[in-house]
């Protein structure tokens, strides 16, 4: 028996946004009856943009209905480009989390609303949904959509991209396939100082920026007796506040800017900065 | 523990423990816990009952007591049968038939010893679940050490013909072992006349306790000993003996032998209610598999998914399982209904009913009268059901994923 959420089997008995949208903008699909699940999204927008209805069809499990409810929910009232923000982690959050061997079912919906927005950008005229060569044939799982779950997720090993794609898990005959495809997606994001990704959800974020003040700053105010605690984050904005000596030190500013934020940056994401608790925000170069 | 009252209608994953059963378990753990093997009186009383048990099970199947082996389950019966037949030929033959729908306790070990140098051929079975026996007579050559097909199958209920299969091995001088963990108890069973060398069956499956099963071994069949030790089961089982267990199944297998015929008619019209019942309530339903035990349906509801019916069902306290990718944390729907070459448009939402003796009519009213309720709900959220298609196409697919080349996942289906 799966452990599902409160969440997810709330959603699973009362799916929102169930149905057709007759005259729909833009229409994703993915998936099909061989695998075992499959999601057509349908959008309308509004005359500002926005998606004002979004409707889905899915056949699946629990999780898959779950996943498509919550990704229905996540993106009205967004724009199309607002709505491509939208992760795969994103709908598992909403859902308090999926088990890990169903991930599937999230980048299921993250997928589905991707071809919607193609679909939108084409006109209306039919995606072609082998967007690039086809990897798994048991799945039909094409190697951009892998090569996106990697990078999105950080997967790391074979096991992994199948709980996320699904791809490997039928005769298993495409595994080296996948292993060379895993080597080279974790080469390139490496040299592209990508081991900062993209799309770092709210916990993983935290936890890289503990980890990069507990191994790159601590250790060196604590030599001038001083320290930092990471208050909160919002967005970007990493709140911290300095402790002892460095909480009385003229130079604190620069310390957190020519220190703290220069390795949070480095570490976790360029796009960070870092405010002192009281809201004083770190004055650029 | 959940109070919540159950419709338990998974009986071929284990059934509850007859409190008949249960009682004559009790006095074995706390007053009668003497070792058999002991000298003294106080352990010998306990060889008595162990004894007993055996004859009740020899009874069941029409064996004489000295070829009833008690093991730990189905699974290592399934085992020894299997691994201790070939380490008995010496290597000699290295060839084993099976079919392609036998539970993994036989398939899985089918798929190990390809791997360490033995050649293992499975048969198929046509859409109805019938062994091809053209198929078995061409597989069986000089070199092949055993034949090893199920009795009745697990997921559909479907029944092999055990007495052709016998005769033809016998014929052609090999042995044969049938794992009939879901036929004990169901179908009457009588090895005196039956030409089988080596039977399996599992204790939980007929309301004795689990961790308890048995292997029958035709006298004069060439079998090693699996697990090595002591002297008990006449040196082919070592380990001290599961007492508790052992009087369990024994006094499970003299329930089964007395109310035999009687269940058999009584389960039968329950599950055919059943059956009738849902084929007639709910859209787009279809049986699998034909000549079956009587507690079994296997039933397919088109276009939706296992394991959201079984949910569904779970919320109203029925019990049941699923041949569906999603219940079984693989992503493949089940091995038993592709070899069927039953369409993936009904594989995925395949639901499997077993019954007891302890099921009533209600019960199977109860579900007869939500079951279509639950198919409705979610037919109308499937992008497949053609009539909430009727707009466009699904482009969704990549490829033709039904047809990969070369992997086998299905090769029955066209």
């Amino acid at each position: 028996m799966w452990e599902y959420t409160d969440k997810v089997m709330e959603h699973f008995r009362n799916p929102r946004n169930v149905g057709v949208i007759e005259d729909a903008d833009a229409v994703g699909e993915v998936g099909s009856l061989s695998c075992g699940d499959a999601l057509r999204l349908m959008l309308k927008l509004g005359p500002d943009g926005r998606i004002a209805d979004a409707k889905f069809q899915t056949f699946g499990c629990a999780s898959a209905i779950a996943s498509s409810s919550a990704l229905t929910e996540l993106i009205k009232g967004k724009t199309l480009e607002e709505a491509a923000q939208v992760t795969n982690q994103d709908i598992a959050d909403y859902l308090g989390g999926l088990p890990e061997q169903k991930m599937h079912c999230s980048v299921m919906g993250r997928d589905a609303l991707l071809a919607a927005i193609e679909n939108f950008k084409k006109g209306g005229a039919p995606v072609p949904r082998k967007d690039s060569r086809l990897v798994c044939a048991c799945m039909g799982v094409t190697e951009k959509v892998i090569e996106r779950a990697i990078r999105e997720n950080r997967l790391k090993t074979v096991e992994e991209v199948t709980h996320y794609t699904k791809a490997g898990g039928g005769c298993g005959g495409c595994i080296p396939d996948i292993e060379a495809i895993l080597k080279r997606v974790t080469a390139e994001m490496e040299r592209a100082g990508a081991t900062v990704p993209k799309n770092l959800t709210v916990f993983e974020k935290i936890q890289k920026i503990q980890e990069t003040l507990d191994r790159e700053i601590r250790p060196a105010l604590r030599q001038d007796g001083g320290d930092i605690e990471l208050l909160d984050i919002d967005g970007d904005r990493v709140i911290v506040s300095l402790r002892g000596t460095c909480s009385q030190c003229r130079l604190s500013t620069v310390t957190l800017k020519d220190v703290v934020q220069a390795k949070l940056r480095e570490f976790v994401s360029p796009t960070l900065s870092v405010i002192e608790d009281g809201n004083r925000p770190v004055e650029e170069a | 523990m959940n109070e919540k009252p159950v419709i338990y209608l998974d009986n071929n994953a284990t059934t509850r423990v007859a409190p008949e059963v249960r009682d004559a378990i009790l006095p074995f753990f706390t007053d009668l816990y003497g070792n058999p093997s002991s000298i003294h009186s106080f352990g010998g009383q306990v060889k008595r009952h162990v004894d007993q048990a055996r004859q009740e099970l020899a009874a069941l199947l029409g064996a004489q007591p000295d070829e009833v082996v008690f093991t730990a389950g189905g699974s290592e019966s399934d085992n020894q049968a299997i691994r201790g037949v070939l380490e008995a030929l010496g290597g000699k033959k290295r060839h084993l038939v099976t079919s392609r729908v036998e539970h993994p306790a036989v398939r899985s070990l089918g798929q190990h010893l390809s791997k360490i140098g033995y050649r293992v051929t499975e048969i198929g079975v046509d859409h109805d679940g019938a062994l091809d026996m053209e198929e078995l007579s061409a597989a069986i050559g000089d070199d092949t050490a055993l034949v090893s097909i199920m009795w009745a199958n697990n997921e559909t209920g479907v029944l092999f013909p055990i007495e052709e299969i016998g005769a033809l091995c016998r014929r052609r001088g090999v042995l044969f072992h049938t794992d009939a963990v879901q036929a004990v108890g169901k179908v009457p069973i009588d090895l005196s006349r039956l030409p089988v060398d080596l039977l399996s069956l599992s204790g939980h499956k007929l309301h004795a306790p689990k961790g308890i099963g048995a292997l029958f071994i035709r006298r004069g069949t060439p079998v090693s000993p699996l697990i090595i030790g002591g002297h008990q089961e006449r040196g082919r089982r070592a380990g001290t003996e599961n007492v508790p267990g052992i009087v369990g199944l024994g006094v499970a297998a003299r329930l089964a032998r007395q109310n035999l015929a009687q269940e058999v008619r009584e389960l039968s019209a329950l599950r055919d209610r059943l059956e009738q019942g849902l084929l007639r309530g709910c859209r787009g339903a279809r049986v699998n598999g034909k000549n079956r035990l009587p507690n079994t349906l296997n039933i397919s509801f088109e276009y939706i998914e296992g394991e959201s019916i079984l949910l569904h069902l779970d919320e109203i306290g029925v019990a049941a399982s699923s041949g569906s990718a999603c219940t079984s944390g693989s992503l493949e729907p089940s091995h038993v209904l592709r070899a069927m070459g039953v369409p993936f448009t009904a594989a995925h939402g395949s639901i499997r009913f077993s019954l007891s003796r302890y099921n009533t009519r209600q019960e199977i009213d109860f579900v007869i009268e939500h079951m279509p309720r639950i198919v409705d709900k979610l037919r109308e959220l499937s992008p497949f059901v053609p009539e909430n298609n009727r707009q466009r196409q699904w482009q969704g697919s990549v490829g033709n994923p039904a047809c990969a080349p070369g992997c086998g996942r299905c090769s029955s289906d066209h």
